[in-house]
């Protein structure tokens, strides 16, 4: 009998520090399949921020540089910038890059910065205990929005992969969503495209991952891929916003 | 040459392969000339979002074993506090130079050394120290770069040049020394891809368990320990009789320099002490050049900060006095001497 | 002949898998904790087992491995 499934060399075989069932796990492995499949590990090196992730030095087994908080694009601006030939990826969460980091996102995309930023959107500061994040959802409870999120007074969450199609460096920016296995593989694709971009200098790739956060939301693993179904993406709605591979294809 | 195009130039010849800047009064030219000249040397140059943006991209840079550099002056020195913490913490090597400008605040754009304390004992949270040169002429600014660049990769530290605003854009003769081509090897702890040849690499100065962390803090600071031991550097200038000392660094040190000639000529005992490395601060060359003095001045273009580190490496052993001007205001070489001779008069 | 082998020290009881399984014969056991306190998934019939993996895909630790 032949394994057909099993766990990717790139990805470190530790147990990890993620709750049960929450998507970080989910993200990592696909990232890491992405980079056997590309066979390209030797070249990688990932920017980690501080959340949930911050940790992810322990699990991806290529270089990691830990970045501060919303520094990831700017950290990896600085290590693609002199590492032209090498892979580069940010891997961050929603209130590391649409918080803190706006102005790092939204400059690697004006620059077409030649890196994949793989955006986790479960919309809750995870490591600190689940307070709002940008992308918390209108009427949403969290440890700093005890009573929903009320628009008036704390704004309404960002569409990350719309604002960033507006910015003509951006090559791919697509979001994707891992409440199920047909969506786990169409999130795989993504992260693939995002990398062969970089390969091929096409300029920033953005991969938004509708993820959950069971431990923060009160919801069991389960009922957090029925809360990104129901709830999240139809504020989220999934596709490509922006694709200039695409692009290249009805133009010639 | 301009002080600010002279420590690009420097920069550029001591092998520093890429620079982040951000426009920034009074130190503006620096990133100009690094427009025009770091491409064309092989090296990257961009203009960041923020200082903020530009410190964390020589984060990024340097995490590859790459030399590299930013500039800004005071109030972005200020936005760049968190990135040099991040990278004292992680090890990294870099050279931040910070043409001071007058502050708090907004502040103003001439020249001031009013970021002493900052550079020297507060450039971040947590226990950590950067070393800092305070080069006085342009000639010295070239030298110091070369210098920052060996120190900052033999002891994995970042370095900063503290000058100011009258130090960049003074032009005065320089010599530039050959290009450095041969660089440290940084492969073995440089996180740029590991090629399947070696375990990976992490760049990191996370560490949830505390012991380990104090374990890694503590090890820093062996390090700092022999910087300072070894590093510590100043000029002494007509000290060796001086009843009267003149501590003073920077631009300042230049006025304090000619303040101390004329009383020479007045007949009055007077010495400058300029130390050239501010942290580690150079005790035992003060030590030295204040054998025979009865009196300390300490002068600076601020409110005095200095003036602490000189009480302390004296151990307060003399009457340390103070005379500054801040703002953005240069003191003059005569309101100096007048301070001398106050001093002068006080003693006969 | 297991198709499914999950690591029962990997495995932290999430049950995403127990619903992603498409023949529904996973399940998560009662009998044994793991290091980490976690009742773990487990195949309750590896010949109705179709190798298709779906429950490995969603599985966040990465503790199934799927031979066909």
């Amino acid at each position: 009998m032949a394994v057909v499934f099993d766990h990717p060399k790139s990805l470190l075989d530790v147990s990890t520090h993620f709750c049960p069932g929450c998507g970080h796990g989910i993200v990592h492995r696909l990232v890491c399949e992405v980079i056997d499949e590309m066979g390209i590990e030797g070249d990688t090196i990932g920017v980690v921020p501080v959340g949930c992730s911050v940790m992810s030095y322990n699990y991806f087994g290529c270089d990691v540089i830990e970045a501060p908080h919303g520094r990831a694009p700017a950290v990896a601006t600085g290590v693609k910038r002199v590492n032209p030939d090498k892979f580069v990826f940010s891997y961050q969460g929603d209130g590391d890059l649409a918080a803190i980091g706006t102005a790092e996102t939204v400059h690697v995309g004006t620059r077409g910065e030649n890196i994949v930023v793989i955006f986790i959107n479960n919309t809750t500061y995870g490591m600190t205990g689940g307070q709002m994040a940008p992308t918390t959802l209108p009427g949403q409870v969290t440890q700093t929005t005890p009573f929903g999120r009320n628009v008036e007074t704390n704004g309404y969450p960002i569409r990350v992969c719309e604002m960033m199609a507006t910015l003509s460096g951006t090559a791919l920016a697509q979001r994707v969503a891992i409440d199920s296995v047909p969506h786990i593989r169409e999130a795989k694709k993504a992260i693939r495209k995002g990398f062969e971009n970089q390969k091929e200098k096409r300029g920033l790739s953005i991969i938004e991952v509708l993820s959950t956060c069971p431990t923060n939301w009160g919801l069991s693993p389960e009922e957090s891929m029925e809360f990104v179904k129901d709830q999240m993406i139809p504020y989220y709605p999934l596709g490509v916003y922006k694709d200039v591979t695409a692009e290249e294809g009805k133009k010639a | 040459m301009k002080g600010n195009e002279a420590l690009a130039e420097a920069a550029i010849r001591a092998g520093c392969k890429c620079f982040f800047g951000y426009p920034i009064t009074p130190q503006t030219e620096l990133s100009a000339y690094m427009a025009k000249r770091m491409e064309k040397s092989g090296g990257v140059f961009l203009q960041a979002e923020s200082e903020i943006a530009a410190i964390n991209m020589v984060l990024g840079a340097a995490s590859t074993g790459v030399r590299a550099m930013t500039s800004s002056s005071s109030p972005g020195v200020s936005l760049k506090a968190e990135g040099i913490s991040y990278m004292a913490g992680s090890d990294l090597p870099a050279v931040i130079i910070n043409v001071q400008r007058g502050g708090p605040g907004l502040g103003s754009i001439q020249p001031a050394q009013s970021d002493y304390y900052q550079a020297t004992h507060a450039m971040g949270h947590g226990d950590f120290h950067i070393l800092v040169y305070a080069p006085c002429s342009v000639q010295e600014m070239v030298d110091v770069v070369m210098l920052a660049f060996d120190k900052a990769d033999q002891y994995r530290i970042p370095v900063m040049i503290l000058a100011d605003g009258l130090l960049g854009q003074m032009m005065e003769p320089v010599t530039f020394p050959e290009p450095r081509t041969e660089l440290p090897d940084k492969s073995d702890w440089a996180a740029c891809g590991h090629g399947g040849k070696r375990e990976h690499h992490v760049i990191n100065s996370l560490y949830l368990d505390a012991p380990l962390l104090e374990a890694k803090v503590q090890e820093r600071f062996k390090r700092y320990a022999v910087i300072e031991e070894t590093e510590t550097d100043a000029e002494l200038y007509c000290c060796g009789d001086a009843e009267i000392v003149v501590t003073a660094y920077g631009a300042s040190a230049r006025v304090a320099k000619s303040a101390v000639t004329a009383a020479r000529r007045k007949g009055i005992q007077a010495g400058l002490f300029r130390p050239k490395t501010l942290w580690p601060f150079p005790k035992k060359e003060l030590c030295e050049a204040t054998k025979h003095a009865k009196q300390i001045l300490d002068v600076e273009m601020s409110m005095g900060q200095m003036v602490d580190d000189v009480r302390l490496a004296t151990e307060c052993r003399l009457p340390v006095a103070f005379f500054g001007r801040t703002g953005g205001v240069i003191p003059t070489p005569e309101e100096v001497l007048a301070e001398i001779e106050k001093l002068a008069g006080g003693a006969e | 002949m297991e198709k499914m082998q999950v690591r029962f020290d990997r495995c932290k009881g999430c049950g995403l898998c127990v619903t992603a399984c498409p023949k529904k014969i996973v399940a998560l056991q009662k009998e044994k904790r793991n290091e980490k306190g976690y009742f773990t998934a487990v195949c309750t019939d590896q010949n109705a087992c179709i190798s298709c993996a779906m429950c490995a895909m969603i599985c966040p630790d990465c503790a199934i491995q799927i031979e066909k």
